[in-house]
Formats: C-alpha cells, sequence, structure tokens
C-alpha cells in the first residue's frame, strides 16, 4: 500500500468527519464525526511515519489518542449534563452563548 | 540712582511687609479663636509697619539715599536672575507712609464701622492682606515683585469689593474688578517680557540704566506700562470697574479705592521715567489719558445721586489729574506724587465721612434722602467740608497747592490739556458743592425710620486726623516735596512759593469758584425725593456711568462670547467629531460582526472549515505562483 493511498483514505474520512459534523444535529454524532477526524489526521500521521521510517509521526499520532480520549472524557459530560438539562442532545438548541 | 546695602534699621525693612502679612494669615488660620481680639492685633500691624517706616523715614531726612535690602534670590535661570529685593528711596518711602498711615486710620475705623458685622476678623484679615500686598508693591526693587505686590492688591481688592457676597451686586462687582484688572495684567506682563528679552532684567536699576538705548522698544514697553496703569488705576478705557467697586464695606473705598491702590498706576508710570523720557508718544499717551479720565470723572461725578460712586468718580478724576502730571515728564513727576498724597487724605477722609453718614442713615447711600445732616453729624460735617475744601483746591489747603502745580504744569507744556484740566477743576468744584449741598444742607428728607446720629469715636478720631491733614498737608510738603523726589524723578527743582500765586492759579481760582457757585445755585433750594426724569444728555449719559458697561457689552463681551460660542461649536462638531466618528465605525463594524456569534456550534464549524479552505487555497496559489 503505498503512502498516496493512505493520504486519499485519510482525506475522506477527515472529509466525511466534517460533513457530519456540519450536517448533523445530534450531539453524540457530532462527537463521532469529531474523532472521526482525528482519527484521519492520525492515519496521516502513521502513513508518513512508515514513509519516512521513523517514529516521530507514530508518537504524534498517541498524543492526539490522548488528547482525543480527555476530550471524550469532558464533552460526554457536557452532553449528559445538557440533556439532563434540556431533555435533548440536539446542539442547536445550546445555543444561548451568542451576541 | 546710587544705592547701598542695608546696614542698621534699614534691615528691619522686610517686617514693613512681613508683620501685616503674619497677622493676615494669623487671623484666617486660627479662624472664630481670634474673633473676639482679631481686630486689635490687625489694626497693630500696620501701625508697628508705620513705625518702621516713620523711623527709615526720619534716618532718611537726614542723609537722603536709595537703599537696596536683597532678601533672597528668586528665581536663576541660565543668565537671568530674580531677587526678592526691597527698595528703600525717596519716592517708594513716602508710599509707604501714606499706605500704613492711611491704612492704619482706616483700621482704627474700620473697628466701629465693622463692629456688628459677624465676619469683622476676615474683614480685618483682608486688609493686612491688601496692607502687605500694597507694601510689596511700592518697595519692590525689580518689576517682578512689583508684580507679585500688584496681583496681591487686586486679589484683596477682590476679596473685599465681594466681602459681602450674599448680595448678587456685590459678587458681581468684585468679579468685574478682578476681571478689568487682568486687562491691565496683561500689560504689565507683557512690559516685563519685552524687558527680559530686551536686556535680560527687571530691576528698576538696570531697566533704567539700559532705557537709553532702547530706541523704539520703550515706546512700546511705555504703552504696555500705561496700560497696565490704566487697568489699576481705573483710567479710560478701564475705568468701568470703580464705579461698581464701591460695592465693599465703605472703609475699604476709602483705603483701596481712593487712598492706595488705584494709585499704584500712577507709582508704576513714576517709577518707569526713565523709559517714558525715552518715548514722547507714551509720555503723550499717559498725559491724554489722564486728560480724559479727569473729565470723565467729573462728569461721572456730576450726575450721580449714590454719595459714595459721586466720591468714585471724583477719584477718578483726581487720578487723572495725576495721570496728566506724570504725562508731563519729569516736571510733573513730583507733582503727580504730591497730588496723590494730598488726595491720599482728603479723599480718605470724605470717603470715611461718607461711611460715617452711611452709618447714620441706616446705609443709605442715595443723596436725596439726605440732606440738613450737618445738626446732627457736627463732627462728620466739619471733618468732610475740610476735605471738601481741600479736594476743589479752597487757597492754602492741601489740593490748592497739589493740583495747581499740575494745571500749571499742564498748561506750561501744552495748552489744551491745560484749559481741559481747568475745565476739570471747575467741574470738581460743582460736584463737590452739589454733594454738600445735598448731603449737609436744605431740607430733611430723611426716609421714614431713619434717625441720624453722630458716629462713635472711634470712627471720628481718623476723620478728625485726615481732616486735619487735608488742610495742612499742602503747606508742609509745597516746597519741600520736588526737593526730595529730585532723585527719583530726575528733575530740577522749580519755585513754587507758599504765596507765589501765578496768573493761572488766580484763573484756577476764578474757574473752581465759578463751579461752586454754580453748584451751589442749582441745588440751593428743594431736592427731589427721587431721581427727576430729565433728556438732558449730559445727564442721561453720565449716569449710565458714560455707557462705558455699554461699551464693553458691545464691543469686547459680545465678540468674545460670540468666539466662544464658534470655538465651542468647532470643538464640538469637527474635533470631538474626529473620535467621535471613530467610535462610531469600529462601533458599527463591531455590531455588524457580532452577528456571527449565533450560538450555533455548527455554524462556526462552518467558519472554521470556510477559513481552512480560504488559507489552503492562497497556500495552493502561492504555490503555483
Amino acid at each position: 500500500m503505498t503512502t498516496g493511498s493512505l493520504l486519499v483514505l485519510s482525506a475522506i474520512l477527515f472529509t466525511v468527519g466534517v460533513a457530519g459534523f456540519l450536517l448533523r444535529r445530534n450531539a453524540i454524532i457530532a462527537f463521532m464525526s469529531i474523532e472521526l477526524m482525528l482519527n484521519a489526521s492520525n492515519l496521516a500521521f502513521v502513513a508518513f511515519a512508515r514513509q519516512h521510517g521513523n517514529l516521530e509521526g507514530q508518537m504524534a499520532a498517541f498524543f492526539v489518542m490522548v488528547v482525543a480520549a480527555a476530550e471524550v472524557v469532558v464533552g460526554l459530560a457536557i452532553i449528559v449534563s445538557v440533556y439532563r438539562a434540556r431533555r435533548s442532545a440536539s446542539v442547536d438548541d445550546v445555543s444561548l452563548m451568542k451576541f | 540712582m546710587e544705592t547701598t546695602a542695608a546696614v542698621g534699621l534699614f534691615s528691619l525693612a522686610p517686617l514693613m511687609i512681613g508683620i501685616p502679612l503674619a497677622t493676615a494669615f494669623l487671623l484666617l488660620l486660627l479662624g472664630r479663636v481670634s474673633d473676639a481680639w482679631g481686630h486689635w492685633l490687625a489694626t497693630l500691624a500696620p501701625i508697628v509697619s508705620f513705625t518702621i517706616g516713620l523711623l527709615l523715614f526720619l534716618q532718611m531726612l537726614g542723609e537722603p539715599r536709595a537703599v537696596e535690602v536683597k532678601v533672597y534670590e528668586w528665581l536663576a535661570t541660565g543668565s537671568w536672575s530674580v531677587d526678592i529685593g526691597l527698595l528703600i528711596d525717596q519716592l517708594s518711602i513716602l508710599f509707604v507712609l501714606l499706605i500704613t498711615g492711611v491704612g492704619s486710620l482706616i483700621h482704627i475705623y474700620s473697628i466701629g464701622y465693622m463692629a456688628h458685622d459677624e465676619r469683622r476678623r476676615r474683614f480685618f484679615a483682608y486688609l493686612n492682606l491688601f496692607i502687605a500686598a500694597m507694601l510689596t508693591l511700592v518697595l519692590a526693587n525689580n518689576y517682578l515683585v512689583l508684580f507679585i505686590g500688584w496681583e496681591g492688591v487686586g486679589l484683596a481688592s477682590f476679596l473685599l469689593i465681594s466681602f459681602w457676597a450674599h448680595k448678587d451686586s456685590a459678587a458681581a462687582a468684585g468679579n468685574k474688578a478682578f476681571i478689568v484688572n487682568r486687562v491691565g495684567d496683561l500689560g504689565l506682563a507683557s512690559a516685563m517680557f519685552t524687558m527680559f528679552a530686551l536686556i535680560g532684567s527687571v530691576n528698576f536699576a538696570d531697566v533704567n540704566a539700559a532705557a537709553p538705548q532702547m530706541g523704539g522698544w520703550a515706546t512700546l514697553i511705555g504703552f504696555l506700562l500705561l496700560l497696565a496703569a490704566c487697568g489699576k488705576s481705573a483710567q479710560v478705557p478701564l475705568q468701568s470697574w470703580l464705579l461698581d467697586a464701591m460695592e465693599g464695606p465703605t472703609p475699604v473705598s476709602a483705603l483701596i479705592h481712593a487712598a492706595t491702590m488705584v494709585t499704584a498706576g500712577v507709582y508704576l508710570v513714576i517709577r518707569s521715567n526713565a523709559i517714558y523720557a525715552q518715548s514722547p508718544e507714551a509720555t503723550m499717551a499717559v498725559a491724554v489719558i489722564g486728560t480724559i479720565t479727569l473729565l470723565a470723572g467729573a462728569w461721572i461725578g456730576s450726575s450721580k445721586d449714590d454719595i459714595k460712586k459721586v466720591l468714585a468718580g471724583s477719584t477718578m478724576s483726581q487720578i487723572g489729574y495725576m495721570m496728566l502730571a506724570a504725562g508731563l515728564g519729569p516736571i510733573g513727576a513730583a507733582f503727580a506724587i504730591f497730588h496723590l498724597i494730598t488726595h491720599g487724605f482728603f479723599k480718605a477722609n470724605m470717603f470715611l465721612g461718607a461711611g460715617s453718614v452711611m452709618h447714620g442713615m441706616n446705609d443709605d447711600v442715595n443723596m436725596r434722602h439726605f440732606g440738613a445732616l450737618a445738626g446732627p453729624m457736627r463732627i462728620t460735617f466739619l471733618t468732610f467740608a475740610m476735605g471738601y475744601l481741600a479736594i476743589i483746591g479752597f487757597p492754602f489747603t492741601a489740593g490748592f497747592y497739589s493740583k495747581d502745580h499740575i494745571i500749571e504744569a499742564a498748561f506750561h507744556q501744552n495748552t489744551v490739556l491745560g484749559v481741559l484740566a481747568l475745565i476739570g477743576a471747575g467741574i470738581t468744584g460743582f460736584y463737590m458743592t452739589r454733594l454738600m449741598m445735598m448731603t449737609f444742607a436744605g431740607r430733611k428728607r430723611w426716609q421714614p425710620g431713619v434717625h441720624p446720629h453722630e458716629s462713635p469715636l472711634v470712627m471720628t478720631i481718623p476723620l478728625i486726623i485726615l481732616a486735619v491733614l487735608s488742610l495742612v498737608a499742602g503747606l508742609f510738603m509745597n516746597g519741600w516735596i520736588q526737593e526730595w523726589l529730585a532723585v527719583p524723578t530726575g528733575h530740577e527743582v522749580h519755585n513754587t512759593g507758599l504765596l507765589h500765586i501765578t496768573p493761572i492759579g488766580w484763573l484756577t481760582m476764578a474757574v473752581v469758584a465759578v463751579g461752586v457757585a454754580i453748584g451751589w445755585y442749582m441745588f440751593k433750594d428743594d431736592i427731589a425725593e427721587t431721581e427727576p426724569q430729565t433728556r438732558n444728555v449730559f445727564a442721561l449719559v453720565g449716569r449710565n456711568d458714560l455707557y462705558g458697561d455699554a461699551f464693553n457689552e458691545h464691543a469686547i463681551i459680545r465678540p468674545t462670547k460670540g468666539l466662544a460660542a464658534g470655538l465651542a461649536w468647532f470643538d464640538r462638531t469637527t474635533l470631538d467629531g474626529i473620535p467621535e466618528g471613530a467610535a462610531v465605525v469600529a462601533g458599527g463594524l463591531g455590531n455588524y460582526l457580532r452577528k456571527g456569534q449565533n450560538g450555533y456550534s455548527r455554524s462556526y464549524g462552518l467558519i472554521l472549515v470556510a477559513g481552512v479552505i480560504l488559507l489552503a487555497a492562497v497556500v495552493a496559489l502561492g504555490q503555483l505562483g
């Protein structure tokens, strides 16, 4: 498998993530889309690491995973408490922080 | 002028200023604690100053000289240095005696006059402040220290004119005096700037020495000093404040606005005689201003019913005589000082007499409500009459010698000025006779409830002393003063014998006699209790102070207000417009942009993506290019 085809896959996954984030209202889906984008970038990291034959890209991928895990912890906690308060998991319902 | 350093008694000179100044601050700072005894302390202060002045005078009498007392170096910047220094010479010591002598008498008088005023202590503190400032003015050895005194007397004058500030008219009069005087101060300040620029010093000695090399600058400085003198001495065109200044308590009118402060302009002109000697134009201007004012003052004095305003008009007029004399060159300078001192006596006398009349008439000043006061107020009447004789120039009284010399000198110099001064003397006879007739003679026109009574001794004794001085001062000073002032005024002595009356002297007496006769004839009969309606242009113009206020209103105040309104408009629209416009633009932009903060996270995401795509496009285009 060449680096090029891995990058194409990564780009497709990222685009799917973006589209999911922009088009879906459900907060859980939005979260999944973000995870998809993060993993698309992880794929790009490891693809380049494989091409160059060093570990830096793989290390970057680990960092991304750690950050993503932390983000999920915080994010899910917010989603749960919002759901409890408003009986809804729609991101459009949480729009009070505005001008 | 040869000056010597201060030794012995002369080193006490700063105390003359220091004692009244310290008393003034003490009384103001102690407050009510000193209410009970403050006026006694304040009366003592000018008496002590007078004693020191008298000792110095006696010492100088034996050995005439000018002494400079350096107190300390005040400013030293670059090549300029200004000392706080005092100059005690023949001219300044006469002023010291006049200020502290008449000042002491007026302090004593005020003890009685202000007895029922609850702010008496404050009044005396201000009086002492005035004495200190006036002494600074006349004792200074340079223009800058003189300026301190000049401003100090302005401040004291303001505080005392508006002493009864609960009356709107008194508060306004104080403001008016202060503001009009600022115009004069501008002249003095500009004159000092010019001196600094030209010779780098404002010491009288340096300026006098440098005057012959000044050329045209002497004319400029001369005119600027004349402006200053006009402001302080209420000369036309800055005369309008003096009549309103009569709102102050009467002792203030006597001390400040008749005997001493208003003569500061004359002092300034004579002190600067070296400059005027270089500039015939400026000297002529002084004489012309003096002549105009002596006629204007006499005119106003002839048409007022308010006794204090008549005396104020007369003060303007007499100071006009002094200015005229000062503008006649060295020959007139000694006469100007002579008249200044005799005027100090008889005008203080008459003002205090007017205060005594008001005291007995429940503070009424309208002469149409007086009449027949010679009986109930015998001492006031007799002392006032002596002042009257002195001011009209009755033979052998003080005014006879001092004023006739001025008229005579004016004739020598310029016939027109002489004739006008002569007419002024006639009008003086008229309006003073009018005042005497309306106040002391004729029918009782007292208002209901008014019971005229003589004032207490503490008020009448100063009157008696001043009345005696009004009569005899001329006899004593006539021959002597020219010789005494020969050095500071720089002129040779003329023979003016006591009984030596020239044709002009006879003529003056005749003109005054005519004025007195007209005054007597017109006011010997009944006088209406209200001001009669009149179409007489002279009377109308005089009653309105020659339209001085109207002129100021139209020529100065309105244009200034217009300019101020224009500048305010410019400031509001143009200057404020720049920052305000910028604020509006920034605010509007912010208002527009904040619409993006709509709270929808997906919309933020879209903007983020769009931004990334834009950046990527830029980078890609950059790669291609």
